[in-house]
């Protein structure tokens, strides 16, 4: 069945040619010289000031990358990336140290104001007075590390985090201040050696979070980055590591923009989860980097690791996607579910237009006993766009009990672009019971014949129940993001194929 | 991604066997170029391993390790020992064409029992002429060793508006161990035309033999085929199959497949929707012990619009048994209006078994229904219990499970007496497990 036309026009509002970010901000900025080279990753390493093991941890990383070839199996095609034509490194000039937000440069101020993202913590702090009716008073708080280009500009909320033990910082800052706690879990979840981008983070990685949240605290707000790109030829490679110690809670949301420019640019970042026993981490995306133009011209190569270890008994990772942007997205945020009874979620919903391409998916690991998964993913393409969900969900010999569930639907608008679905079920183990389904009339037979008896259409049925689990979903998202996401969620699922 | 290494000693070994069954085997000048060039082929890629996407999980650098040499053509005594195996394996009132360690049997095979519009030649006496039969447009190293490699096989091509009421089966026998059949054999089927073919494959007392077969079967508008396919390989043997069908407008095409032997076994089928209005059927059951490594990999590929496809298949995996099932439902862009639908179940019966699943989606046009299901998991317990507490011994219970586990997809064999015959199949199995 053909999509609907509310549902097309809905898409086409967000179609590559109607992207809002796209402005550019005139800021003089400080660049490494171009190219990688050893010179480079040292050049990185000094500008941060960094201690002598952080370098070394990069040297070797990037000497293995010089051995590694980059990876070809994903259903995305473009042409080959000359490394040496790139900044790894741009930061805006510093006019002097700055000590407070009023100090830097009002551009970038002016350039995140625009982007609806609040860096000024004051103005929410003392609670100034909505207007009746123009804002809910009850709006929760959100610390934001905004990272410009290669470094982190502010974060805010730092003072009252502080008092609740969570440490939410840039990671450049966090090398410095707690060397421990970043040498014990830096790379633990993805090693220097774990892929091609993976390996291009760890040696030129520049700025990104870092948050801790000690045992038994619950984060008392939400955590987010909002993550820009503003130089030409530059490449932005951030690292985000968090962790929650035993017994605690914490939600982090990232957000991407990025100029409107003819040329790709290379995001290529590793984010690191680590859960210890009985503690829960949710993590959402609103990734909307600039798609390319209407006619494919330009956008973000998104070549992102992202992988969450339940390393922890009971504990538990989610991660929530919102895809809209890139002009290539090839990125599989997985759980590794390392503790007994630990649990991994996994909800996307990624939506191609233009001449973009998707391969993403997720990666659920069964390896202690009695872990759960479940994965819930929802693709749409239109225009010439090509969307492909790749996941892989295994249970390994020892992990008694695992169980998954996975439901994965495509939709289709217009009769260039296509819909793909890949995915890689391995039981390595009896008790392990996998349900993989790609029709939505599945997901729930019994929900579905409750409403369908209460007298609504199977298709108001199907709706229903997958948009009330979606939004469900959506409504945890805070901020300007729930509203921009919900936006592009609200689309009739109607039409939809496996 | 293949880099060029020093050979290891299964390369060496396999080139070494291509010089020496040269000379044997048959075919026009241009056959033996064709072969060449099919043989250099795959002395590129060699065996197929894990880096290689489509053979992921059937690692033949693994499992397989060195491609054995050619069997010599069958003796007395090995057609003496093929024609009890015929006589066991033969489905009653069935046309027997039977090919022994991949060379035609005339002695065992009813060929003058074929009716006149079913027209029979050999590989052999079609290669004299033609070497168009050992190009195939796949680009798979088993495949390219097998048109390097092919002795014979069943060239048989079904007159338009031919109605066969007998089945024609095909029947493998491997009599030598420590060798290797090729074989590849083509089904035409003409427009309007309905028959039943069945494969066999069976051993006499054969101990690790290599089997890679390929068939290339095309189906005209309006035809209604039954294809069957039963391999009961040796329990040491290995069967590797490859299958090339194209299917016109408004056909029948029933397909079903049953793995119960072979200690690595692949089948690997090609289907293409060439025609519009045309209704797919693919099935198949495995039934896995030991350890058992049985790989189905499908490809259905609807080119037009109209069509429907239907994919059911079971696997039931006992001991450290390994089963694979990888299928593809490609949609091209102008195939609106496809009906795609494949649903496949991995039964679990120890913990040390294995079931992967790769069932994948590839979909360019907007307008059609496709979904699949997949599912991995232990046979119910509440249902075991309610079986026991009615009195039923465990094997027995789990038996009754099974049998209902891979009912589902011997069902859709629409002869009866040919269900009968895979139904009874699958008990024997079941009978040896308990």
């Amino acid at each position: 069945m053909p999509a609907v036309q509310e549902t097309v026009e809905r898409v086409k509002r967000i179609d590559v040619d109607q992207y809002r970010y796209g402005f550019e901000t005139l800021i003089e900025s400080d660049k490494a010289p171009k190219g990688l080279s050893e010179e480079t990753v040292k050049f990185i390493s000094e500008k941060k000031n960094e201690p002598a093991w952080m370098l070394q941890w990069r040297l070797e990383a990037y000497r293995r990358w010089l051995t590694m070839t980059e990876p070809t199996w994903a259903r995305v095609d473009y042409p080959k990336i000359d490394f040496q034509d790139l900044y790894y490194y741009a930061a805006p000039k510093p006019k002097k140290t700055v000590s407070s937000l009023d100090e830097i440069d009002p551009e970038i101020l002016k350039t995140y104001e625009k982007l609806g993202i609040p860096l000024r913590e004051v103005a929410m702090l003392e609670g100034v007075e909505p207007k009746v009716g123009e804002e809910d008073p009850a709006r929760r708080k959100i610390a934001v590390d905004a990272v410009f280009d290669s470094v982190s500009v502010a974060t805010t909320f730092k003072a009252e985090l502080k008092k609740a033990g969570v440490i939410f910082m840039p990671i450049s800052e966090a090398i410095r201040e707690h060397p421990e706690l970043v040498q014990k879990y830096l790379g633990s979840v993805v090693p220097t050696s774990d892929n091609f981008y993976a390996t291009l983070n760890s040696a030129v990685f520049s700025d990104g979070s870092f948050v801790y949240v000690p045992p038994g605290v619950r984060c008392p707000m939400e955590l987010s980055t909002y993550f820009r790109i503003n130089e030409r030829n530059t490449g932005q490679f951030e690292r985000t590591l968090i962790i929650a110690d035993k017994g605690s809670y914490v939600s982090y949301l990232e957000g991407c923009t990025a100029p409107q420019r003819d040329e790709n640019q290379l995001h290529a970042a590793v984010v690191e989860l680590v859960a210890l026993d009985d503690a829960e981490i949710k993590y959402s995306t609103v990734q909307n980097w600039y798609p390319g133009n209407s006619e494919g011209k330009g956008g973000i190569y998104n070549f992102v690791t992202k992988r969450g270890d339940c390393r922890g008994a009971n504990s538990k990772i989610s991660w929530t996607q919102v895809e809209t942007g890139s002009a290539i997205t090839w990125k599989y945020p997985s759980c590794i579910l390392r503790g007994d009874n630990s649990r991994g979620e996994f909800y996307s919903i990624a939506i191609s237009n233009g001449f973009q391409q998707v391969d993403s998916g997720t990666k659920m690991i069964h390896l202690g006993k009695n872990t759960s998964s479940r994965i819930i993913s929802k693709g749409i393409a239109a225009g010439k766009s090509q969307n492909t969900y790749r996941g892989l969900v295994t249970a390994h010999r020892k992990a008694t009990g695992a169980r998954n569930f996975t439901a994965c639907d495509s939709l289709l608008i217009g009769d260039k672009c296509g819909a793909h679905t890949v995915p890689y079920i391995e039981a390595k183990n009896s008790s392990a019971t996998f349900e993989h389904e790609a029709t939505t009339s599945k997901i729930s037979e019994d929900v579905l014949f409750y409403c369908i008896q209460r007298g609504l259409s199977q298709e108001e049925a199907v709706g229903l129940v997958v948009n009330g689990f979606v939004k469900d979903v959506l409504q945890q998202l805070p901020m300007e993001f729930a509203v921009e996401a919900q936006k592009l969620i609200s689309i009739s699922l109607e039409g939809s194929v496996g | 991604m293949n880099v060029a290494v020093a050979k290891t000693g299964s390369r060496r070994a396999v080139s070494d066997l291509f010089a020496s069954a040269e000379g044997r085997l048959p075919g026009s000048p241009d056959v033996i170029a064709a072969r060449r060039e099919a043989f250099e082929s795959y002395e590129r890629l060699g065996l197929p391993h894990r880096r290689i996407e489509e053979w992921k999980y059937t690692d033949l650098r693994a499992l397989v390790g060195e491609v054995l040499p050619l069997a010599a053509a069958p003796d007395a005594a090995a057609s003496k020992r093929a024609a009890e195996a015929v006589k066991a394996h033969a489905i009653a009132g069935a046309c027997k064409l039977v090919l022994v360690d991949g060379v035609f049997a005339a002695d065992l095979s009813d060929v003058k029992a074929l009716v006149a519009e079913a027209s029979f030649k050999t590989l052999r006496e079609t290669l004299e002429k033609d070497a168009g039969l050992l190009k195939t447009a796949s680009t798979d190293a088993v495949i390219a060793l097998n048109a390097a490699l092919a002795t014979d096989g069943v060239v048989l091509s079904i007159a338009d508006g031919a109605q066969l009421s007998a089945p024609i089966q095909i029947i493998h026998v491997a009599t030598a161990a420590s060798t290797s059949a090729y074989t590849r054999s083509q089904v035409v089927v003409g427009k309007g035309a309905r028959v039943t073919i069945v494969e066999t494959f069976v051993a006499t007392e054969a101990e690790a033999y290599q089997v890679n077969d390929a068939v290339i079967v095309s189906v005209g508008d309006n035809a209604d085929v039954a294809h069957v396919r039963l391999m009961d390989d040796a329990p040491d043997a290995v069967n590797i199959t490859s299958q090339f069908v194209t299917i016109g407008a408004n056909v029948k095409f029933n397909f079903f497949n049953m793995t119960t032997g072979a200690a690595v076994s692949r089948l690997q089928g090609f289907i293409t929707l060439a025609g519009e209005g045309s209704e797919l059927s693919v099935n198949g059951v495995n039934l896995l012990k030991k350890t058992e490594h049985g790989d189905t990999t499908l490809v259905v590929d609807h080119a037009v619009p109209n069509c429907v496809s239907r994919e059911i298949f079971r696997a039931v995996i006992d001991d450290r048994a390994h089963s694979v099932f990888q299928g593809r439902i490609i949609v091209r862009p102008d195939a609106q209006k496809t009906d795609g639908k494949m649903m496949t179940r991995a039964l679990l019966l120890s913990d040390e078994a294995e079931a992967d699943n790769k069932p994948e989606l590839e979909i360019f046009a907007d307008d059609v229904s496709c979904g699949h299901g997949a599912t991995a998991g232990a046979l119910d317990d509440s249902l075991l219990f309610y079986l026991k507490a009615r009195g039923l011994p465990e094997k027995q219970a789990q038996a009754l499970l099974i049998q209902a586990f891979v009912g589902e997809a011997i069902e859709q064999i629409a002869d009866d007496s040919l269900r009968e015959h895979v139904i009874g199949i699958a008990e024997r199995w079941l009978e040896q497990r308990s």
